[in-house]
């Protein structure tokens, strides 16, 4: 494989990049939009040439020496194997379609050169994250697509909400990037590497392994998983981030760098195969956080809150396929959450632009005629992440509750709960959002349509995709399984062939769905039911609706302790620290002063001294 | 190039610079700045070529003293920091104008004068002489040019010269009785000293209240904030890019490699200081009101990461301490121009009356927010590669210093952002902010592309220092 081609797919979004912050303000919106989308779309089609032509090996390109340790270096290189196309395509993929959105919806933004900017800068890092040849690599890009989802969340800077939310976004995943390092340090320290594929034969070769090491080392890059992929505890600040234009919500924090922690995860199967109590550790915690993000989506009538925790909720199934070791089977649903999550975020924007702003869904209704498209998009995508049979989301999701289902009841149970919930809170979205009638402003209704084709083309694409997306890994024919076969030293599971039991869970599952929504058909379109006020809402809704009150919590256990603390620091300790100093002075002084008195001028009184002194070293030097 | 001519060519600038008069000072300086950093390259190539920067000729014979300069790969770095740094701050204060500009501007050559000889010495009193004699520039610098209420600045000012004087008692204290020992001071004959334990623990004591001083190191950090907000931005460049450094090299060039078994025996309680200080100095920057004084303790955050590193004893700690010196030098005198540039317009530093100024100036913005993100060492910036190779050699030691020390990503992100907020976001700031001048953008952006050609490609750095770095271990690993 060519240097070149890899450089070619790298640095066409920087150039873009660099193109959109020195000339975009003058080359115009239409220049910026094109330019910003077609570079993505080079990496795009680069990446279709390398799916197309890749061989079975995995490629390694050094291009320099980085960093230096003492055991060992660490080099600026490139690995390009199955995971890597495998995540490329999607990031670019979708990455081109929502740029091509961005240029509809950021059209009337004054700053829309600096939006493309920053979207191109994102790809360019989640390419390098993603081709990466060692762990410092993938840092690299880590940080950069959290900087960039600072950048974006905060994009309209004159808000100090939004400033919160992405100042938040960036303090939290730091702690998890705290974890990722202390990871690198373990791993760097037990094997004297950083490489993927040297790592991989190491640890799958080694006779003795250190199992409390290798388990920390798991344990501490779970942890920075936890950030990025807003697990639990860290998963605050996804919901949060919301308050960035929602292209942004369903490229990166949606379909591509919240997905970063899983593909770490993948990446380092080998790793976390030789910990065991860490794989226990995540599928619980992806399992609950799935849990407890589906019961809070129930309640939100912010149509991207909603969807934020349903994100939250998905990615936590994801993380309970990895627990299980079913790393196939997450990627499955990266892939197919990928396709349906971003055309819900992109509908939701289309909705939204259609309202002026309006997010509220307590003010929305009955938009399915004015916005037909729209509307059968994201009641495909719904369907999809709903698990409705045949559609994208129907094999994924299906697939990790099976898996459960063998090893572990509770956890099966847990995750079809959730995907119960999911499937209420999708539809109550819809019927809310599109069915009965519209209760926004006169000066809205007369406004409604239909959202411009470069907004209805990515989103018909997606649901395509949503609707068809599952044929990569179908049971018993998994075209993606095989595909992953060479990532795993495992060997890759076996697709579940469909037996009696298989059926049966698909049969659960699929009726579980449609409870789901037709609790919500019940309530919200037969019943007509809007949610109450913020003021009347009461009981577990209202603990639901403040997200069961973690930020508050956090607030009081980490934010205001640190900052009471700084005062203390600034107020006492410093003062007192700079006193003493003083103090030390003043005791100088004072000495000087006491000894100044001996210094009175009487010549009388050095000449005593003066002769003791000189008896003193005569009787010193004679006893010698 | 004799390395005698790099300290002639500083100490004739800063008579030239004066006698040049009030209007041509700040030029002559800079010719002078820029001349002695080619003169630095120029030494850089002699030893890549392999020759030997080097140059001793008694001084003094009774006691033994020598006029010893000698540069090895540690000692060029820090000089090409010196001499790279000099000519960017003289550069940026050509925006203010000052009263008697000639004595200023001969002042800050001066004091480049006597901090490349503290990084070039290699006889023990020589250095110790420039070393006192940086301070007297930086004292008046900061008396006379600071800013604020006179009475207070004298204050802080006396405070902090008075200080670091004594501290440094106690050095020339060690130097004198590790005279009687070896019979001189030249530094090639106290490496080979073989001292008993109790000896090292005394010099190293006496060695470290110096260096902690001027490091800072917490608790000795009192004068430190004050000074940085008294002083003119100049000085508090001078002093934070270019002098605490001379504190954190004397470390690893005098004190390690003399009393090395004090520092292996304490190790972990030198390591913890430097983490305490991470600590201490980031959740006392969160609160600060004024900008200057929360980069003070940003500062102090930094060096305390940086001397743990060095206390390792490793390698690894050593060349990420090296690194991280070079990055925070360039970063800090980066970020203090940066408040520099704002009090040029708002004529204040307190963060609560900033803010909304992003709207006003793209560029400023752009600047800005990549030196926060040096600071906060993203990778790809010169910061990450010190900050990952120290925290790396930390978790050789023990892993807990190494989380511990980590929290400095956190906390270091949790500040400066925090400030970045607050000075720069929210909406337009009712008063103009012209975007920054040509000779404003063109000093940072320097400092910018030296903070990330670095981070993406360390390596000539990297090749430079460790062979010394080497060595030095070897000293200090002599009595094992």
């Amino acid at each position: 494989m060519d240097t070149s081609l890899v450089l070619v797919l790298l640095l066409a979004p920087f150039l873009g990049f660099l193109f959109n912050v020195f000339l975009g303000k003058k080359a115009g919106k239409s220049i910026v939009g094109i330019v910003g989308t077609l570079s993505v779309a080079v990496s795009f089609a680069v990446t279709l040439y390398l799916f197309g032509n890749a061989s079975q090996e995995a490629v390694v390109i050094n291009l320099f020496e980085w960093i230096s340790i003492e055991k060992f270096d660490v080099s600026f290189g490139f690995l390009i194997d199955q995971l890597s196309i495998l995540w490329l395509l999607f990031v670019t993929g979708i990455g081109s379609l929502i740029h091509l959105y961005s240029i509809s919806y950021m059209h009337d933004d004054e700053k829309m050169h600096s939006f493309f900017a920053y979207l191109n800068l994102f790809i360019f890092f989640m390419i390098t994250l993603v081709i990466g040849s060692n762990l410092l690599m993938m840092f690299i890009g880590w940080e950069g697509v959290g900087l960039c989802s600072y950048l974006l969340i905060g994009f309209w800077y004159k808000n100090q909400d939004f400033n919160d939310a992405a100042k938040k976004a960036f303090i939290m995943n730091r702690i998890g990037d705290l974890g990722f390092l202390i990871g690198i340090f373990i791993v760097g320290s037990l094997f004297n590497t950083l490489d993927f594929t040297t790592l991989k034969t190491t640890i799958t070769s080694a006779s003795d392994i250190n199992e409390f090491w290798i388990a920390a080392a798991a344990l501490a890059l779970f942890i920075g998983a936890s950030g990025k992929s807003a697990q639990i505890p860290l998963y605050t600040w996804l919901p949060d981030a919301m308050a960035g234009p929602t292209p942004v919500s369903a490229l990166i924090h949606a379909a591509t760098m919240v997905t970063a922690g899983i593909f770490m995860i993948t990446r380092l199967n080998f790793l976390f195969d030789m910990a065991p109590s860490v794989q226990n550790i995540i599928a619980i915690v992806g399992a609950v956080t799935a849990l407890v993000a589906a019961t809070i989506a129930l309640v939100q009538n912010d149509i991207k809150k909603v969807l934020a925790y349903s994100t939250v909720s998905q990615l936590g199934l994801m993380f309970l396929a990895l627990g299980l070791g079913a790393y196939e089977i997450a990627v499955f649903h990266v892939i197919t959450h990928a396709f349906f999550k971003a055309c819900l975020f992109l509908g939701s924007g289309s909705v939204i632009h259609g309202l002026h702003g309006e997010q509220d869904m307590r003010k929305m209704g009955g938009l399915k005629k004015a916005m037909p498209i729209t509307f059968w998009t994201m009641l495909i995508a719904s369907l999809a992440i709903s698990g409705i049979f045949p559609l994208a989301g129907f094999w994924s999701k299906d697939e990790i509750l099976m898996t459960a289902f063998h090893e572990n009841k509770v956890l099966w149970v847990i995750g079809s709960i959730a995907s119960i919930m999911t499937a209420f809170y999708m539809f109550r979205l819809i019927y809310l959002t599109f069915f009965n009638s519209f209760r926004g402003t006169e000066e809205q209704k007369h406004h409604l349509h239909e959202s411009p084709s470069l907004i209805t083309l990515p989103l018909i694409i997606l649901a395509i995709l949503s609707f068809f997306g599952g044929i990569i890994s179908l049971p018993g024919h998994s075209w993606l399984n095989h595909y992953l076969a060479p990532l795993f030293s495992k060997g890759a599971h076996e697709a579940h062939t469909l037996g009696s039991t298989e059926y049966m869970l698909m049969a659960v599952a699929t009726i579980g769905a449609i409870v789901g929504i037709a609790i919500a058909y019940k309530k919200y379109l037969k019943d007509n039911a809007i949610p109450s006020e913020d003021s009347e809402i009461t009981g577990l809704s209202k603990v639901l609706y403040n997200k069961y009150y973690v930020d508050e919590a956090y607030d009081v256990i980490f934010v205001k302790p640190v900052n009471v603390l700084s005062s203390f620091f600034r107020d006492s300790v410093e003062t007192t620290l700079s006193a003493l100093v003083f103090g030390l002075g003043k005791v100088m002084n004072e000495i000087a002063l006491q000894g100044k008195k001996v210094h009175n001028g009487s010549v009388g009184l050095y000449l005593f001294a003066f002769i003791i002194g000189v008896v003193a070293i005569i009787t010193y030097l004679f006893l010698q | 190039m004799d390395v005698t001519t790099l300290l002639i060519i500083l100490l004739f600038g800063a008579f030239a610079t004066y006698i040049s008069g009030d209007k041509w000072a700040p030029k002559v300086a800079l010719l002078f700045g820029l001349a002695a950093f080619a003169g630095s390259i120029c030494l850089l190539s002699q030893y890549n070529l392999g020759q030997e920067i080097i140059y001793a000729k008694l001084w003094i014979a009774q006691p033994k003293i020598y006029f010893a300069l000698q540069a090895d790969g540690l000692a060029l770095a820090m000089l090409l920091l010196t001499t790279a740094l000099t000519p960017i701050i003289i550069f940026s204060s050509f925006g203010n104008t000052y009263k008697n500009p000639k004595a200023f501007y001969s002042l800050i050559l001066f004091m480049t004068f006597a901090m490349a000889g503290t990084f070039l010495a290699s006889d023990g009193l020589l250095y110790y002489i420039f070393w006192e004699l940086s301070l007297i520039p930086i004292y008046f610098i900061a008396l006379i040019w600071g800013n604020g209420d006179a009475e207070e600045r004298k204050k802080a000012v006396v405070k902090f010269f008075i200080y670091t004087l004594a501290g440094s008692l106690f050095m020339l204290v060690a130097f004198v009785y590790l005279h009687q020992k070896a019979g001189s001071f030249l530094i090639s004959d106290l490496t080979q000293l073989r001292l008993s334990s109790t000896e090292q623990f005394w010099i190293f004591l006496a060695f470290f209240l110096a260096y902690a001083i001027k490091i800072p190191l917490i608790p000795f950090h009192t004068w430190q904030a004050k000074v940085y907000q008294k002083a003119p931005t100049v000085g508090t460049m001078l002093l934070s890019g270019i002098m605490l450094k001379m504190g954190l090299y004397s470390v690893i060039r005098w004190q390690l490699p003399i009393a090395p078994l004090a520092a292996k025996e304490y190790m972990d309680v030198f390591i913890g200081l430097g983490i305490a200080g991470v600590i201490y100095g980031s959740i006392v920057a969160l609160r600060q009101k004024d900008l200057k004084k929360l980069l003070a303790y940003s500062s102090l955050a930094h060096v305390g990461l940086i001397a743990a590193g060095a206390y390792t004893l490793t390698l690894d700690g050593l060349r990420g301490a090296v690194l991280q010196m070079i990055a925070h030098g360039f970063v800090v005198v980066g970020l203090f121009f940066v408040a520099e540039i704002i009090f040029r317009r708002y004529e204040t530093r307190a963060i609560a009356e900033l803010g909304g100024i992003r709207a006003q100036s793209p560029k400023f913005t752009s600047m800005f927010l990549l030196l926060v993100l040096a600071s906060v060492a993203l990778p790809s910036t010169f910061n990450f590669v010190g900050e990952f190779t120290v925290l790396y050699s930390l978790s050789q030691v023990n892993i807990w210093f190494a989380i511990l020390g980590g929290t400095t990503i956190i906390l270091g992100a949790y500040y400066m952002l925090k400030m970045f907020q607050h000075v720069m976001l929210g909406g337009t700031n009712v008063r103009i902010f012209e975007d920054v001048t040509f000779n404003e953008g063109l000093t940072l952006v320097i400092i910018i592309a030296v903070l990330f050609f670095f981070g993406m490609y360390p390596k000539p750095i990297i090749d430079l220092i460790t062979p010394s770095l080497e060595n030095i271990l070897t000293q200090i690993n002599r009595f094992n």
